[in-house]
């Protein structure tokens, strides 16, 4: 029953996938013109004699004589053997220029899930078991300043007082000297130092959106009969609280990951540049804006992937946890 | 004891023999609503409109009533931009490039003058260049009020040069300091919020229609087309907004007017919001469509379209109304990261983003923190937005 679940949500997975690279095919095509345009124009610009019929052989060399729609197609096929295409701009292999990066990214997003959810659950808890108290208004508080506040802003306020105070500067993702090494321990250890400050930036919405939601969730549950038949038959409070109504928060917990999931990859993206982390987020921005269109693309769609791989990882977790929801699914579909 | 005396004298009460009896029931015209007679209080309650309902309930939430009351005021400030600020956004004043605040004071060496500033002295530091202002505190400048100031057009149709308060003759009036241009930081975050506000409201006007108009038609025909939207849907909310929004923000191209690109801007941050609204118009549609009124409406041979516009969505309008608050922040919220990694509006606009994409640097920064600013009203209308959406949401709900 639980594989046929989990092969289903996979099989969902790819018509999913499809659509999305259609999409974004599709809005990285939509501006007038292409690379190599703007490469001759560039060149003109700058008074040398543009090269035509080298232009031309680039073209053709990347298939841009081609109808849009055979050019998806190869960019598709390439994709699923993992090939990401080239970069015009640099004029490497995407995966030689990313490959790092999108490492690093996935480290960020995971670190900040984890962040999230242990900053994000004992607040919950507390919040709602202490309804109305100061506690619960002051941390309601700051989950909601941290909601309001622009990411990019904590970003710059952050790196302006650990400048002042620590007298350290936090931006990047490794040490400098360990930039184009291939992963090692050394490596590892640098990134982890530095790893903390964007993690609470890029997580703190996202922790505050779930206390909100955790603590609604809990307090739902809280007036249940159960929960008051559990109270009344003398069950301590923790021991009431742990054995029912917070293993159904949890359903909703690990289910939340979906939805946060594509906010702390878009946070992130912008804390990058800010920070000038060396993950996706800067490189993504020049490439779009020099129409090095298969290095941004391939770059979406790893982020999109990124989100899809954590909302069917958050589906299974969730189908192993509660099997309401496995029977659910195959009743009505 | 009536018991016991009934007991005792049952024939008590009765007419004496031969004479007729009394009527059993009242003779007085029975009035069939007497029993249910309500007190005025109730009567109001129950005779109340469903929006006026709402208004009660909304009334008593305290933070979500301020909020409103906030909001109001500031877009009501953001709309008279003109008057209100000092200068005209463009004005600058080379002279006095990333001054820092003026302090507004009331009493010079300890007489009462009235709002006044001192004159800035600038003071070129040789060793790093930096740009150093001091008070003259010998001089005060008087502010003056409902004065002739900067020309301009009010909402580019009126021309007018009147403000509620300007520079001292001779002087400046920096409130929240200047930019890098010269330029004062406080008209220029009130005609920011013009911007930065209004892409708000038309964001989500663009999202509310494609929410109900596809919620709607998934919601009433269900099945395959249902299937099929609520994929979309899924799809749309599993892409990372802002490195979509990113790539169509960079579709435009750089020839367009700033203010082409405005509505480019609100367009796409309307484009990727719709699905919330979509999935809860669905949801209500689903359920609502069984209703009797419904097979009524369809029987008397009503189109789909005329039963979703006129029948089934003002039903829970106020549900939609609300959900659409909580969203607003939101688009708020992108354009203002838009902007500042200069992909949004560009500089000629000014909004509340653009005006942070000079803050970008840290030495900015450190060196000229009055730049940051234009944050203050983006968290103010954040918070308030998210109550005033929580207030409504708890009155448009019946069962709370």
């Amino acid at each position: 029953m639980l594989l046929r679940y989990i092969l289903k949500r996979i099989l969902i997975m790819i018509p999913t996938l499809l659509v999305t690279s259609a999409l974004i095919f599709t809005v990285i095509n939509l501006p007038e013109g292409d690379y190599f345009e703007t490469m001759a124009a560039e060149m003109q610009a700058q008074g040398e004699k543009a090269d035509m019929s080298r232009i031309e052989f680039l073209k053709k060399e990347y298939g841009f004589d081609k109808p849009p729609l055979e050019r998806y197609f190869w960019w598709v096929a390439g994709l699923v053997q993992g090939d990401m295409g080239y970069s015009f701009e640099y004029q490497r292999p995407v995966r030689d220029i990313v490959g790092d990066r999108l490492l690093l990214t996935m480290i960020v997003s995971f670190a900040t899930i984890i962040f999230t959810w242990i900053v994000a659950f004992p607040i919950g808890i507390y919040s709602a078991t202490h309804q109305y108290s100061w506690g619960d208004y002051g941390l309601t508080f700051i989950g909601l300043i941290g909601l309001a506040v622009p990411h990019f802003l904590l970003a710059l306020v952050f790196m302006y007082f650990a400048n002042i105070w620590f007298g350290i500067s936090i931006g990047g993702l490794v040490d400098p000297q360990y930039l184009n090494q291939p992963m090692s321990w050394a490596k590892l250890r640098s990134v982890l130092e530095h790893l903390w400050i964007p993690v609470i930036i890029i997580g703190a919405g996202g922790t505050a959106g779930m206390i909100r939601a955790l603590r609604a969730n809990l307090l739902d549950e809280l007036q249940k009969q159960y929960y008051v038949t559990a109270r009344a038959k003398g069950l301590p409070p923790g021991k009431a609280l742990r054995k029912y109504p917070l293993r159904m928060s949890l359903n909703f917990f690990i289910s939340d990951i979906g939805d946060i999931l594509p906010s702390i990859v878009s946070g992130a993206e912008v804390v990058a540049i800010v920070l000038s982390l060396q993950t996706t987020g800067p490189l993504l921005i020049r490439a779009l804006q020099s129409q090095d269109m298969y290095l941004a693309g391939s770059f979406l769609m790893f982020l999109s992937f990124l989100t899809v791989i954590g909302v069917l990882i958050s589906d299974i977790a969730l189908a192993i946890l509660d099997p309401r929801i496995r029977l659910q699914g195959a009743a009505t579909k | 004891m009536t018991a016991n005396t009934l007991q005792e004298n049952p024939l008590e009460g009765l007419p004496p023999d031969g004479a007729p009896l009394p009527h059993a029931a009242s003779t007085a015209p029975f009035e069939p609503y007497a029993t249910e007679a309500m007190t005025p209080e109730q009567e109001r309650v129950y005779l109340a409109s469903q929006w006026q309902l709402m208004w009660w309930k909304f009334r008593k939430h305290r933070l979500a009533v301020i909020s409103a009351v906030v909001i109001f005021v500031i877009y009501a400030m953001a709309a008279f931009a003109e008057f209100l600020a000092p200068y005209h956004y463009s004005t600058r004043n080379t002279d006095f490039i990333r001054a820092p605040g003026q302090q507004v004071r009331l009493f010079h060496e300890g007489a009462f003058v009235g709002p006044f500033v001192y004159p800035y002295k600038l003071h070129l530091n040789m060793e790093n260049l930096k740009r150093e202002y001091a008070e003259d505190r010998t001089q005060p400048q008087k502010l003056r009020f409902f004065c002739r100031g900067d020309s301009y057009d009010f909402w580019g149709l009126i021309p007018g040069s009147l403000h509620l308060v300007c520079p001292p003759e001779g002087g400046t009036f920096f409130f929240l300091g200047s930019d890098r241009l010269g330029r004062d930081m406080f008209s220029r975050i009130l005609y920011g919020g013009r911007i930065s506000l209004s892409i708000g409201l038309i964001g989500v006007s663009i999202s509310f229609v494609l929410g109900v108009i596809i919620g709607g038609i998934a919601g009433y025909y269900g099945g395959r087309v249902d299937l099929v939207v609520q994929r979309v849907i899924e799809i749309v909310q599993s892409l990372p907004h802002i490195p979509l929004w990113l790539a169509l923000a960079s579709i435009m191209p750089p020839s367009w007017s700033p203010l082409l690109v405005y509505f480019g801007i609100t367009v796409i941050l309307g484009l990727m919001d719709w699905t919330g609204l979509a999935r809860s118009v669905r949801s209500k549609l689903l359920s609502l469509r069984e209703e009797d009124y419904v097979v009524a409406a369809q029987l008397m041979g009503a189109r789909p379209r005329r039963i979703i516009a006129l029948h089934l969505v003002p039903g829970f309008m106020s549900h939609l109304i609300a959900s659409a608050t909580i969203t607003i922040p939101r688009t708020i919220l992108g354009e203002t990261a838009l902007s500042f990694l200069g992909l949004g509006l560009r500089p000629p606009i000014t909004s509340w983003g653009v005006m942070l994409n000079e803050a970008q640097n840290i030495n900015v920064v450190a060196l000229y923190p009055w730049l940051l600013y234009p944050v203050v009203p983006v968290i103010v209308i954040i918070l308030a937005f998210n109550f005033l959406g929580d207030g409504l949401r708890d009155a448009a709900d019946p069962y709370r």
